[in-house]
């Protein structure tokens, strides 16, 4: 990422915040229109920094918000006393809005039912320089945002004052009314009253403990339009006169562009144009289906060097391919290991699909003063940027729009779908609405790479583990994809998507280190809910209950005895005793059904799982799942339940059944059904989440409860059958090993 | 063609090319956003609306083949003031995450109230066949059973609607 992404529009430095900055009336009222500083200052974001950075991203989620923090960007107060919270973080279903309004209704003083969020534009100068994803948004903006509230209400009390005739510690606030003596004066009065008015210093934050709306289930603010079908995706985006557009796409990994024919498809009816540039294959049309009938019409031909297999690809992704690299040494795990009976085993997972159901999606509309996309992005500034690049623009005249997710998981942290449709609007000279065909959708992804895992270890005299080892290769995560150009790939390592989950929680084992080997695949492979965490938990929560069983001991104990006493060891230590205690844990199965144990600590934020399970006629069916969480302060409890209780079924239905295969070239399946997911019947009867809130501050929620329950699920299935399952997805495991 | 249909309780003639999907006849000619795209074969049930009554998947049902049907969309099953007994149950229970599937997970619901007005989980899973990515599994089914008990008490059968 270059210092021009820090870069927000900067037309008027006179308008930088500061504490005395003299923001007006004005800004607040008409925030789209007013210039934003610069937050920081170029060079900020130099590559040291973005390495801490990215470090402090993956291991925990504790990391600087990355965007502006000036109330006037981020609220507007409206006459009718309604305040609006511009979000530069996007909503793509897991709730972020809602934390939002309640973190800022309970330092603004307002009823979070009067707050309303939307997204803010990229012109607005509210942009996240960074993403909106790695389970981040509420922890960032944890502080930053009860500032930006704290200092707001303070200005608008000081301001109330002055109004009011009165001294500021007069006044009195309640519910967004201002009283003093037996005067009052609405926020909404004051703002429109006012004139230029000093910003007040930020006041000391409140404690939680005061607070009337974190740490309580207020209902997500968008459930009305979600709950009435309003057209609030990106999907649904309108503009007068807009056409649609077709992006013409090869099959076959790495098929390189010979030739073109566009002849055929401009004489279909409602084609307005064929658009071939070099490279670039699209075609416009007065509506959907007419453009992709166009795309299907026009003739290319495609140069394939290898027509790669499955079986390519899994002899590339093994343990001692690639390059190595240590991410985790604790004592010597080789000396340790060099003689004795060493337990090793090998675990895979394969490459699985974001699948969201909204596929990729941009409305583009270019002229030649500038740009303007609506688009379902996790990535505003990334976006800007390249639909600028691609246009020949600056940045300040692309106006990045986001709108609301169909769904997220990593998939739109590259969202070039904006750049297709910018090209094709600038050549139609219209707006122009490009999809992605569902096909397109899974044969275009950016997958969840396929793993590898080789765990070896040694059990004590007294039945505790003195080495363990984890080697995982894995495709690329953060490399290969825009965020992270090579140079900075180069000076990170080792790709810190991949290894996520990939070290060794049991700080009580005296020897443990775990190795990532990376390998590059002819494919993109990238950003998966979670990233690592899944397959490598997996591989290492099985590989626990294996050495268990060898050591003749209580999975849940065994773990218990490998926590080292520090807080992170204590957080999860108290995440695996409540599961253990709330699911009833039993080591023996009882009247056909067993439970199965895996716990992981992601971005700090430990959770443990107790999947219980049934194996009926070859059919692995889980019945319930217990997870028990500690993100730290909780600012929605519902929420993180409904995040809990989606990971649970989204990991699930990974573990269980998602597989991408590669044939002659050709990724498949390219639909729903054949690229099977869990559904309604496949879905456990109850998911029992429990909140542990051991820490001050919020943590990561989105993904942390992602990891365990593929582990889970195996070590549950094991107990029943015997049948250890040590390649995802389970369910073809266990039908390939029952007709062995 | 010019094709009349029956969106909502309200008659409606459009003009398009016959074999165009009833999907995009809502959402484009009509203007009735909350039917999704999701994969255009079926599969996803995104687009679920009720023809005559019935469940269906629109993006994969010419509209010469909804002509003079009713066809009910989610703006047509209820509103923010008057929801649908379904619409009140998912309210109540917070179902949506990113909410792209949910007026189809809605529509089939609504579509198998009115055939058991008190569906097991069995009758649940084995009738609707939706995908959903947030996975929001669980509090649909606990919304459908909710979506029963407000049908019953209110005396009618939640899985009306059209009319209002």
């Amino acid at each position: 990422m270059s210092d021009a992404d820090m870069a927000t529009p900067s037309s008027a430095s006179e308008d930088a915040p500061g504490k005395k900055g003299g923001i007006t009336r004005r800004k607040f009222l008409t925030f789209s229109a007013a210039g934003a500083g610069l937050l920081f200052g170029t060079g900020y974001l130099t590559r040291g920094v973005w390495r801490r950075y990215l470090a402090g991203y993956i291991n925990t989620a504790e990391v600087p918000y990355q965007g502006s923090t000036d109330p006037s960007l981020w609220f507007e107060i409206r006459a009718d006393n309604s305040v609006v919270l511009y979000s530069s973080k996007v909503e793509m279903g897991q709730g972020t809005h809602t934390g939002l309004a309640q973190i800022a209704a309970d330092e603004l003083d307002v009823d979070v039912a009067r707050i309303r969020v939307a997204h803010a534009d990229s012109a607005s100068g509210n942009v996240d320089a960074f993403s909106t994803g790695g389970s981040t948004s509420i922890s960032s903006l944890w502080t930053p945002l009860r500032e930006m509230a704290a200092t707001l209400r303070e200005t608008i009390r000081v301001e109330g004052a002055r109004q009011l005739g009165v001294e500021p510690s007069e006044v009195t606030i309640e519910d967004g009314v201002l009283a003093a003596g037996d005067q009052t004066l609405t926020y909404g009065q004051v703002v429109e009253a006012a004139g230029e008015w000093e910003v007040a210093d930020t006041p000391p934050l409140r404690d939680i403990s005061e607070y009337r709306y974190v740490r309580q289930p207020v209902a997500r603010v968008d459930l009305e339009e979600k709950v009435h079908g309003a057209p609030i995706f990106g999907m649904d985006a309108e503009m007068p006169e807009m056409l649609y557009g077709a992006m013409v796409r090869p099959d076959r990994v790495g098929a390189r562009l010979v030739s073109a024919d566009g002849s055929a498809a401009a004489g279909i009816s409602g084609v307005m144009q064929v658009v071939i540039e070099d490279d670039f294959v699209g075609v416009v049309a007065e509506t959907f289906t007419q453009a992709e009938r166009a795309k299907e019409a026009i003739e290319v031909e495609w140069a394939v060097e290898r027509a790669w297999e499955l079986d390519d690809i899994r002899e590339m992704v093994r343990v001692g391919e690639g390059t190595p690299y240590v991410i985790q040494k604790e004592g010597s795990v080789d000396d340790a290991l060099a003689s004795g009976d060493v337990i090793e085993a090998e675990y895979t997972s394969p490459i699985g699909a974001h699948a969201q159901l909204e596929p990729g999606v941009a409305l583009a509309d270019v002229t030649e003063d500038g740009a303007t996309v609506v688009v379902s992005t996790q990535v505003v500034a990334l976006t800007r940027r390249e639909v600028a690049k691609a246009l020949g623009m600056n940045q300040d005249q692309v106006n990045i729009q986001p709108a609301f997710l169909g769904g997220g998981f990593g998939r739109r942290l590259h969202t070039p779908i904006a750049v297709d449709a910018a090209r094709l609007s600038r050549a139609a000279g219209r707006p122009v609405k490009v999809v992605n065909s569902r096909k397109q959708e899974f044969q275009r992804d950016t997958f969840r790479p396929p793993t590898h895992h080789l765990l070896r270890a040694m059990l004590g005299a007294d039945g505790s583990i003195t080495a363990v080892e984890h080697n995982i290769s894995s495709g690329d995560v953060m490399y290969g994809s825009p965020m992270i150009p090579n140079p900075v790939a180069a000076l990170i390592g080792a790709d810190l998507g991949a290894w996520r989950g990939g070290m060794i929680q049991y700080g009580g084992i005296p020897n443990h280190q775990a190795v990532s080997w990376r390998v590059e695949l002819p494919f993109a492979t990238s950003w998966w809910r979670s990233l690592g965490l899944l397959a490598n938990t997996f591989a290492i929560e099985s590989f626990m209950d294996e050495l268990a069983e060898a050591a003749g001991r209580d999975p849940v104990e065994f773990r218990l005895a490998h926590i080292q006493d520090d807080e992170a060891g204590r957080r999860l230590r108290a995440v695996i005793e409540a599961a253990a205690a709330r699911a009833g844990w039993s080591n023996e199965p009882i009247d056909g059904v067993a439970m199965g144990f895996a716990a992981s600590t992601d971005a700090r934020t430990p959770c443990a799982h107790v999947a219980e399970v049934s194996v009926e006629e070859g059919r692995i069916r889980v019945h319930r799942v217990t997870c028990v969480i500690d993100p730290g302060v909780a600012v929605n409890p519902d929420q993180v339940a409904a995040q809990c209780e989606g990971s649970v079924v989204m990991g699930l239905s990974a573990a269980l059944y998602e597989e991408m295969t590669l044939s002659d070239g050709v990724l498949s399946p390219t639909i729903y059904g054949p690229y099977r997911m869990a559904l309604l019947r496949d879905a456990p009867q109850e998911i029992d989440v429990q909140i542990l809130e051991n820490a001050d501050r919020p943590g990561a929620v989105g993904e942390p409860p992602l990891g365990p329950i593929g582990a889970a699920i195996a070590n549950a299935v094991w107990r029943l059958t015997g049948t250890r399952l040590r390649d995802m997805p389970l369910q073809p495991a266990l039908d390939r090993a029952l007709n062995a | 063609m010019i094709v009349t249909l029956i969106i909502n309780g309200t008659e409606q003639t459009v003009d398009v090319d016959e074999a165009t999907p009833l999907l995009w006849v809502l959402r484009d000619e009509l203007g009735l956003k909350a039917t999704k795209f999701g994969c255009g074969r079926s599969a996803c049930g995104a687009c679920t609306v009720h023809l005559d009554g019935e469940a269906i998947r629109s993006c994969s049902v010419p509209v010469s083949a909804a002509a003079d049907a009713e066809v009910v969309t989610l703006e047509g099953l209820g509103t923010p003031e008057a929801p649908h007994p379904v619409q009140q149950a998912w309210t109540e229970e917070v179902v949506p995450q990113c909410g792209y599937c949910q007026p189809g997970f809605m529509m089939a619901a609504a579509a198998l109230l009115a055939q058991a007005p008190d569906p097991s989980d069995e009758d649940i899973d084995r009738t609707i066949t939706n995908v959903c990515r947030c996975a929001t599994h669980v509090r649909i089914r606990k919304a459908i059973h909710r979506a029963a008990e407000i049908g019953a008490s209110s005396g009618e059968a939640a899985g009306e609607g059209g009319d209002r």
